[in-house]
């Protein structure tokens, strides 16, 4: 979907706004995602080729609409011969062209994601789900934001969209009881995506930013079909405050500049607001979440550009109430460089020392560049030395990598 | 849709269950089959005997051998079956979550394969 004359970007723009919308409204009437998103492809296709030269139809979802459904048919009609399944396929696109008005299109985009991140679906593979059938990027794009083989991504694409087919997952809102749960599944799905990378510490990941718009863009589909759901609020709060901050996170030479040191001239201002409104509409609902206090720390650094100060002890109490609520290694290891900055390095080291004994902490950069920042700071260089070697060695993201080097340099001249 | 709802739980641990929980258990599985029935949803369940009456068919080098045990050795073995007609997989998960199964050994949820 590249384009580059400006008609052809007004026709992709056209015929984004409807992708999504018209996959869910195919797959949620047959089933069958992978047929709904073969046949907007198709017909995407055609009207990329088309309306640059002829103009953006003064309909263009049901113009969308007529020629998927026209592809969807065809193709049932072709495979009706081979598979019995395939006639259960053709009545219901029959059935759905019936009883429809292009004009009015019903947003089930929602019900799409849901489908996607339903709990008979690996967990791993409901954000790559997600982008694909409600956003259309391909395989190879996802492959690479998620750190996996493109082959092996398309394959796992694939078998999981058979799976929402043969095992009968439904594409309808869940009940009232089930709807909280369910909906954090979509929601880790759509943070899975916006890349896990950026609140943590040292977290600046280059692979991810491709997909940060995307996420957000998501974020705003989910506000805006349950706009009362306050993890909801929360979670595109949280994308829209670190997204503020991405300017800010490279120096004049490209560099890596922790959100510590960081100009907040740089952040940007409408962003953060919108993302206070967001926080602040889902504190009123007084059902408090792991997004919402994840918001409400990012809420707390955002202050910094008024009061010229960050109020650790609050982002402490901010991250006891993560910790209790989701017991991850992640966030113990944020509360404890918090605790560092309240207590002082020697707490702050105790606590981490505490952490140790999980394992999954050993390959978790973070965990080291605290490390290493607490002990440099203590002054016991050579054990500081070690671990900022353990967290460039962690580190895929070349300016963290430049980063830390730097940091490790300055403690060097002291034992070396 | 039409799902099998196979029962699976540890037969050992069965065997050595007191007579008055053994009557709970089957007096909640009685239960549970009236309300799949009352629910229309019910097409067919059955409840095995333990693998200890298995006997296996299988064919190795070309040759087909009779052999007597289960399939394979597991910690939890295939106790009965149900089958039933509901919408969806939401449907059958919670029906799956009401069986008595759920709470004494563990519930695996497949649709048939229409031919």
């Amino acid at each position: 979907m590249k384009g580059t004359s400006p008609a052809h970007r007004a026709a992709e723009r056209a015929a984004r706004q409807s992708y999504g919308k018209l996959v869910a409204y195919f797959a949620a009437r047959t089933g069958d995602v992978a047929a709904a998103e073969d046949a907007l492809s198709d017909a995407f296709a055609v009207a990329l080729a088309s309306w640059p030269t002829r103009g953006v139809p003064q309909a263009p979802e049901a113009w969308l609409l007529t020629a998927a459904r026209r592809r969807m048919i065809d193709t049932a009609r072709r495979r009706r011969t081979r598979e019995a399944a395939a006639d259960r396929l053709l009545l219901s696109v029959e059935e759905a062209a019936a009883g429809m008005d292009p004009e009015d299109v019903p947003d089930w985009r929602l019900r799409l994601m849901f489908a996607c991140a339903h709990p008979a679906i690996d967990a791993a593979m409901r954000g790559p789900l997600i982008l694909q059938s409600v956003l259309g990027l391909d395989a190879a794009a996802i492959a690479a934001a998620f750190l996996t083989a493109p082959g092996a991504m398309s394959q796992r694409l694939v078998r999981a969209k058979r799976r929402i087919h043969d095992v009968g997952i439904p594409f309808r809102l869940p009940d009232r009881a089930d709807l909280p749960v369910r909906l954090d599944a979509v929601l880790e799905a759509i943070y899975a995506a916006f890349g896990t990378g950026w609140p943590d510490p040292g977290g600046l990941d280059a692979r991810w930013q491709g997909l940060v718009e995307e996420a957000v863009w998501l974020g705003r589909v989910v506000v805006g079909l349950l706009p009362e759901e306050p993890e909801g609020l929360g979670l595109l709060a949280l994308m829209l405050y670190s997204g503020a901050r991405r300017d800010a996170r490279r120096g004049a030479d490209g560099g890596y500049v922790p959100l510590s040191e960081q100009d907040p001239d740089l952040w940007d201002a409408a962003a953060i607001d919108e993302a206070e409104r967001l926080l602040k509409r889902a504190s009123s609902h007084a059902r408090i979440g792991r997004f919402q206090l994840e918001a409400a720390v990012q809420s707390v650094h955002a202050a910094r550009r008024i009061s010229g100060r960050t109020d650790w002890s609050a982002i402490l109490e901010l991250y006891d109430g993560l910790l209790e609520l989701t017991g991850s290694p992640v966030v113990a290891v944020n509360r404890e460089v918090t605790l560092g900055q309240t207590a002082g390095p020697t707490e702050g080291l105790a606590a981490l020392d505490e952490l140790a004994r999980d394992s999954r902490l050993a390959g978790y950069q973070p965990y080291w560049a605290a490390r290493a920042d607490l002990l440099a700071r203590l002054g016991r260089s050579a054990q500081a030395d070690a671990a900022y070697a353990q967290a460039i060695l962690l580190e895929p993201d070349g300016a963290v990598r430049c980063f830390l080097e730097r940091r490790r340099a300055r403690i060097r001249p002291n034992f070396a | 849709m039409q799902y099998m709802l196979a029962v699976y739980g540890d037969e050992r641990a069965a065997e050595s269950t007191p007579r008055e929980q053994m009557t709970e258990i089957i007096n909640a599985y009685m239960a549970y089959t009236k309300a799949l029935q009352d629910a229309k949803v019910l097409v067919a369940s059955n409840r095995l005997r333990p693998t200890s009456a298995a006997t296996t068919v299988r064919t190795i080098d070309g040759q087909t051998k009779v052999l007597d045990g289960p399939f394979a050795e597991t910690k939890e073995q295939l106790g009965g079956y149900y089958l039933i007609d509901v919408p969806d997989l939401d449907a059958a998960l919670s029906w799956a979550k009401r069986c008595p199964a759920a709470r004494y050994g563990t519930v695996e949820v497949r649709p048939i394969w229409v031919m």
